[in-house]
């Protein structure tokens, strides 16, 4: 018989379009760093609860400026909140920085592959981050930290350019003291009230992992300083489907349509922007991808 | 190919295929001369169609050049496809207002689907047209203007007798004869010889019969179909390029960092007309922009290209730098990303991209030198 047409589609009753944000209140926006805010929102529409899972993100829009992709820094237990915690650096950023509480902002998402959590059960956790890095790594500890029983030790390695730019310094220092959790911090240019760790972050890998066929990596940073770490991870003797990576490229549409974000044969809007090592192995050793 | 089935409109009864389309609603839309180019455009009659006219394409070199007879198909693809009606160029996605509390609305653009019947589609440009179907229906998310269009859209293909030297849909396996499982919805051939000027059309779809039992007509003899297929292993003959498609995916693989790349990059100018002359690209980008009171906004999207600096930008700096790197990008994603991420390769051999690069780039010709020269087998 003959053949089907465009794979056999009726016409659709009007949907959301895809590419239109929710509406979002923001609840506050507070000051990280010198250059590092996070804003708490919630949508204004009652709708069925947003939910999301660690290393997700979502595209925030800045009325008449832009959107970009921002990855949600929240406690993924708590529904219909979401923190998003975002350094300046440009236009949208920037825009987002000067919101007050009260104004609205626009959502879509949440977007993306999570960090295999069910790949951590029972394993020693090692968190590695570089800069704003931190930030789609701290819904994996508040989840590791929320459901300890399920998780071995968690360790957290986090790497700044300077002791001014540590991300949720205090939160660290607070989740150091629950019991099987570590965290180490170095930055790359001390001052000389700093009296901790000076270097790139990749060199605490050394001293971290203890039981190497029993730990899951999840990186996020740089996309150099990743590269590193995964080098120091595998002299360490974990395997290249042990090491989780978030990758970032330019957004347009967080929905495998508008072709921004290709990484090799990767949708990372799509197909990440968590991936397993081995899996982008191949284009993360390329140039200029 | 034909069957028995098919049927043949005499020239002059062609015009009736126009009345059954319109009394049908749909818009017509098919190739037309415009601006020393064929082109596709909204079509109101026969004579709108570029009759007795062809092509003359080279790298770097399109010509329009009249023919010795009337025929109304006697010529390969030109500068446009069907993506611009199905995938349009600018399109509006959304409105926003902002009252003075800082409330914000925004207003979802009512998607907008003219029911087109395409006049005139290639072999290899229905291709094209399953390939975007891949990529905007058959992901996560569909977008919702090329759905409503697609959906509404009636295909007319046309086998093609007149291939230009730049197509090579034979290597691609995309033409130039229309194929069984190629979805289209009414196939027809044009033939002009000692028998008259006369058309074969074959239903395709249950929505192609309809207007095919509604042609005046009469039956095909051994005769025409004969002729139709002679006609399409004439041009299969004709064509000169070629690209070994089977081996090209792992070739590009093992070769990423081939001296080539550079020796092109020399030559192109990134102008990005090859991915807006290419049937089956399809990047975005969106504009935000507000009025001058600052409190309604609007999103658009518009095509872009892989060749711009600012496609790959990062606060950091642009991820694709060189010239290089983008021409690597754009020819690794036709020819070798494509059917990871889609299951398909995204180059039907339209040969678009090659007549009308201004410096005359042929993605075959790269393909062949890198063939001869390779750098090795993959890494991975
Ligand atoms: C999955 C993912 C998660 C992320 N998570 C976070 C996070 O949690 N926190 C965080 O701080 N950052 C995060 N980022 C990075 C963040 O998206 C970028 O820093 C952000 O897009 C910068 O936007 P901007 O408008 O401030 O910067 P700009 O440099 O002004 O760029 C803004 C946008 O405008 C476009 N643009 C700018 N200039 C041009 C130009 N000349 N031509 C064309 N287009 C242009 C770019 O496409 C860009 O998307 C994430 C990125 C990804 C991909
Ligand atoms: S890459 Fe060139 S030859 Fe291939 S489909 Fe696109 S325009 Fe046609
Ligand atoms: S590539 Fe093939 S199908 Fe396309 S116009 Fe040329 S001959 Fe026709
Ligand atoms: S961001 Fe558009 S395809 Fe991934």
């Amino acid at each position: 018989m003959f053949m089907k047409i465009g794979s056999d589609l009726r016409p659709s009753s009007i949907q959301p379009d895809p590419m239109c944000p929710d509406v979002h209140h923001v609840m506050s926006i507070s000051q990280e760093t010198s250059d590092i805010y996070t804003l708490k929102l919630q949508p204004t529409e009652r709708r069925e609860a947003v939910r999301f899972a660690p290393g997700q993100f979502n595209m925030l829009y800045a009325f008449g400026v832009g959107e970009c992709a921002i990855s949600i820094s929240g406690d993924p237990t708590v529904n219909n909140v979401t923190e998003h915690t975002i350094r300046r650096v440009g236009l949208v950023t920037g825009t987002l920085g000067s919101v007050r509480a009260g104004d609205s902002i626009g959502v879509r998402g949440p977007f993306g592959t999570p960090w295999p959590m069910d790949q951590a059960r029972g394993r020693d956790v090692l968190l590695i981050a570089g800069g704003i890095g931190m930030a789609p790594l701290r819904p994996v500890i508040m989840d590791v930290l929320a459901n300890r029983e399920n998780y071995k030790e968690l360790t957290i390695l986090s790497g700044s350019r300077d002791p001014e730019g540590i991300l949720f310094a205090d939160e660290l220092l607070t989740w150091k003291k629950q019991p099987g959790v570590d965290s180490k911090v170095t930055v790359d240019h001390a001052d000389s009230r700093w009296n901790g760790n000076v270097g790139v972050v990749t060199t605490l890998v050394n001293r971290t992992v203890k039981d190497p066929k029993d730990t899951i990596a999840f990186v996020c940073g740089p996309e150099i300083m990743m590269r590193y770490a995964v080098t120091e991870l595998q002299k360490n003797g974990l395997g290249k489907d042990q090491i989780y990576l978030s990758l970032e490229r330019n957004m347009k549409c967080a929905i495998g349509l508008c072709g921004h974000c290709q990484f090799g044969s990767e949708f990372i809007c799509r197909d990440g922007p968590v991936f397993r090592y081995d899996r982008i192995e191949f284009w993360l050793n390329q140039r200029e991808l | 190919m034909h069957d028995a089935d098919s049927i043949v409109v005499e020239r002059q009864d062609f015009a009736g295929l126009f009345e059954i389309l319109r009394s049908l609603g749909y818009a017509v839309v098919g190739p037309t001369v415009k601006d020393q180019a064929i082109v596709y455009d909204q079509l109101s009659q026969v004579d709108d169609l570029p009759i007795g006219w062809t092509d003359e394409q080279e790298a770097g070199h399109y010509r329009l050049r009249r023919r010795n007879d009337a025929a109304l198909f006697g010529y390969a693809v030109g500068p446009h496809s069907w993506k611009k009606f199905l995938h349009p160029p600018r399109l509006r996605l959304f409105q926003a207002e902002r009252s003075e509390d800082g409330a914000m609305v925004f207003k979802q653009e009512p998607v907008e689907a003219p029911k087109y019947a395409f006049l005139g589609v290639r072999s290899c440009e229905a291709h094209a047209i399953a390939i975007q179907d891949r990529v905007f229906l058959e992901g996560a998310v569909a977008d919702p203007t090329y759905r409503e269009r697609r959906i509404g859209a009636l295909l007319i293909a046309v086998n093609c007798g007149f291939p230009s030297s730049t197509c090579f849909c034979h290597s691609m396996k995309t033409g130039p004869g229309i194929s069984q499982n190629t979805k289209v919805d009414i196939e027809l051939t044009e033939l002009l010889d000692d028998e008259g000027h006369r058309f074969v059309f074959q239903a395709r779809s249950q929505k192609g019969q309809t207007i095919v039992d509604r042609l005046p007509a009469r039956r095909t003899t051994r005769g025409d179909l004969d002729a139709a297929e002679a006609l399409v292993a004439e041009a299969t003959e004709t064509m000169t390029r070629e690209l070994n498609a089977e081996g090209v995916r792992d070739l590009l693989y093992a070769n990423l960092e081939h001296p080539r790349w550079d020796e092109v990059a020399d030559r192109c100018l990134t102008c990005a007309n090859c991915t807006m002359v290419c049937p089956t690209c399809f990047c975005t980008t969106v504009e935000d922009v507000t009025d001058i009171t600052g409190d309604h906004a609007e999103r658009w999207r518009r095509w872009d290209s892989c060749f711009t600096l600012d496609f790959s930008h990062m606060p950091g700096g642009s991820s694709r730098q060189t010239s290089k790197s983008r021409y690597r990008q754009w020819l690794t994603h036709k020819l070798a990303t494509w059917h990871d991420q889609f299951g398909t390769s995204g180059c039907v051999g339209c040969g678009r991209c090659i007549s009308w690069c201004p410096v005359g780039i042929d993605l075959t010709e790269e393909i062949q030198v890198m063939g001869q020269s390779t750098q090795g087998v993959p890494s991975s």
